[in-house]
């Protein structure tokens, strides 16, 4: 599959990654390549198998509903890059 | 009288209780190796004063007859573990400055067993890759050089901080994690031992996530004893951790039994690729004969799916991993690059943050999840991954492990397929089926290359059947007797 420059730039818009115009051909170059390299896999009949997320064969496990963790507002804090009266702050979503 | 720091940890475990020498003597001895070894960039942070601080408590503790598993034995961190109060950077821009509130569980296990703490070491920017040259701290280098060519080398990926600290004698163990050979494939170029454990053997909890359904911690040594020792300390069931597995850790020291008298060990037909060196088919042969000498029975097993196990990886961890790193936003923690809006400070920021292999399987991850084509990549990968896990399951009813080679070349130089991401991707074709299926694998150290690079072969078992992967690898090591040394050793001499 060869990925064009738009879709490339599709791409990264949906991962919230800025790609600078001059990267978006270098880029749709290399991730075709890996993508042709993926596409081997449709050689394989895989009609009926089950798709496969975890090997872990267990169901989850049930626990007491009852609060193990918080009251740890400043720890969570500790880390932001801005802050202000207890909460995260971020640039202006709401007009 | 052997250097403290080329002491196994099983040898200065009873060293230690002997009272040969204290905790404190054989902190500052790994202390003074750490600077020692800085040219080689396999740590990422170093922690002395905290290394002293939790020897000094061990040497309380043996004073006591108290001593644990591992008291007051030195140890590194791969920075993908979480450390209270220690920076914590998976080797990207992106977590600058990130400290912690909080332990990782197997990093917590080893300080209750008494482990003493060295640092934080190197690795691929958030474990994505073979060489440890996407690191943003710059590739950490191997200890080992070329007969006659002294051309750096790669420790291989993504642990090659913790393998190339270990190798050199700048710690007596490290922790890794392995989601597609980043435990085995190091240890294999570094000539140590690294020991991927059965998914679900240790808890995830507080170790950076890469792609969930791969990753799994382990050890990584110089012998297979003192993975069997390091690995009893960092495994168990953890509430936190809804995959971790809630089995008994059984005693892995006394697996070594050094006999395989009854048991089959399959050997897989599909694992001859092309362009695998001549040297390496020859040792496997080897590997065979030594695991005969000791009582096993060769048998030949099929893993049809082998060659498929690559590209649905590339798939698999890929998607998952962009999920997983959605989280670096730079509101909670880490890097923030200014913007005008909040979407705006999202892509600067990550543009900002991470580096060119880990923004390129973010995209793929982000294309093959998307609408349209989720089917046709991801889901049919997950099929893929059914029946690769299949081959083992059916290979399993006709022998009792595998022995395969760790990776189909020795350690190559800095800056080798660096242009190539497939060619890059292809180090790990032994090691990734594994992480797939799920199932416990070690590379054990079993020879030299004609350059003079140590080679590894790995031993695969059944799903939570580490004992007996160390008791094979065991044999392998008694057989091999790699007694071979790096060019570069920091440790120091007595």
């Amino acid at each position: 599959m060869a990925l064009d420059k738009a879709t490339v730039a599709r791409i990264a818009t949906l991962a919230r990654i800025k790609v600078p115009e001059s990267d978006l051909e270098h880029l749709a170059k290399e991730l075709s390549g890996i993508l042709t390299w993926i596409e081997q896999l449709r050689e394989v009949d895989t009609a009926g198998v089950e798709p496969m997320a975890s090997v872990a064969e267990m169901t989850l496990p049930m626990r007491e509903d009852h609060v193990t963790d918080g009251n740890c507002r400043d720890k969570i804090l500790s880390n932001a890059p801005q802050q202000a009266h207890g909460f995260f702050l971020v640039p202006k979503v709401v007009e | 009288m052997t250097a403290l720091t080329d002491l196994t940890i099983a040898e200065a475990r009873d060293g230690l209780r002997k009272k040969e020498f204290s905790a404190g003597e054989l902190a500052e001895a790994h202390v003074a190796a750490v600077e020692r070894a800085r040219p080689l960039k396999a740590y990422i942070t170093e922690t002395p004063d905290r290394a002293r601080d939790m020897a000094a408590g061990a040497d309380a503790r043996l004073a006591r007859g108290e001593g644990r598993a591992l008291e007051g034995i030195p140890l590194a961190i791969k920075d993908l573990f979480c450390t209270e109060g220690v920076e914590t950077t998976a080797a990207s821009r992106i977590l600058g400055g990130f400290k912690p509130p909080y332990e990782s569980t197997v990093t917590a296990n080893l300080w209750s067993a008494g482990a003493v703490m060295l640092g934080k070491t190197n690795l691929d920017e958030f474990a994505m890759g073979s060489s440890t040259t996407t690191s943003a701290y710059g590739p950490s280098e191997n200890p080992w050089r070329r007969r006659g060519d002294n051309r750096p080398l790669v420790p291989g990926g993504s642990s090659g901080g913790s393998s190339a600290a270990v190798a050199a004698r700048a710690a007596m163990g490290a922790t890794g994690t392995d989601t597609g050979g980043s435990i085995r494939q190091p240890a294999g170029f570094s000539g140590i031992v690294g020991l991927k454990p059965t998914y679900g053997r240790c808890s995830r909890w507080g170790i950076v996530a890469f792609a969930s359904s791969l990753d799994q911690a382990g050890p990584m040594t110089r012998t297979v004893r003192d993975a069997a020792i390091m690995l009893g300390a960092m495994a168990g069931h953890d509430p936190k951790d809804s995959t971790s597995a809630p089995l008994p850790v059984p005693d892995y020291e006394a697996a070594l039994t050094g006999e395989l008298r009854g048991l089959k060990v399959g050997i897989p037909r599909e694992y001859r690729v092309d362009g695998m060196a001549a040297e390496i088919e020859q040792l496997w042969q080897q590997g065979i004969a030594w695991l005969r000498d000791a009582g096993a029975t060769p048998v030949e097993i099929s893993l049809p799916m082998t060659k498929y196990a690559l590209p649905a990886y590339y798939i698999i961890a890929p998607a998952e991993a962009s999920s997983n790193l959605a989280r670096y936003d730079g509101v909670r923690y880490g890097l923030r690059v200014p913007g005008e809006s909040l979407d705006e400070m999202y892509e600067a920021t990550r543009a900002a943050g991470f580096g060119a292999e880990v923004r390129r399987r973010i995209l793929i991850g982000t294309y093959v999840l998307s609408a349209g084509y989720y089917d046709a990549y991801y889901l049919k990968a997950q099929q893929l991954r059914t029946l690769i896990a299949r081959d083992f399951s059916n290979a399993f009813k006709s022998c009792d492990f595998i022995l395969a080679p760790t990776a189909p070349s020795a350690a190559f130089a800095i800056g080798e397929k660096a242009d190539d991401p497939v060619a890059m991707y292809l180090n790990d074709v032994f090691t990734v089926p594994v992480n797939l299926a799920g199932l416990p694998g070690i590379s054990v150290p079993a020879g030299l290359s004609s350059d003079g690079l140590p080679l590894g072969l790995q031993v695969i078992g059944r799903a939570f059947d580490e004992a007996m992967v160390l008791r094979a690898g065991d044999v392998i090591e008694r057989a091999a007797r790699f007694t071979h040394k790096p060019a570069f050793i920091a440790g120091g001499k007595e």
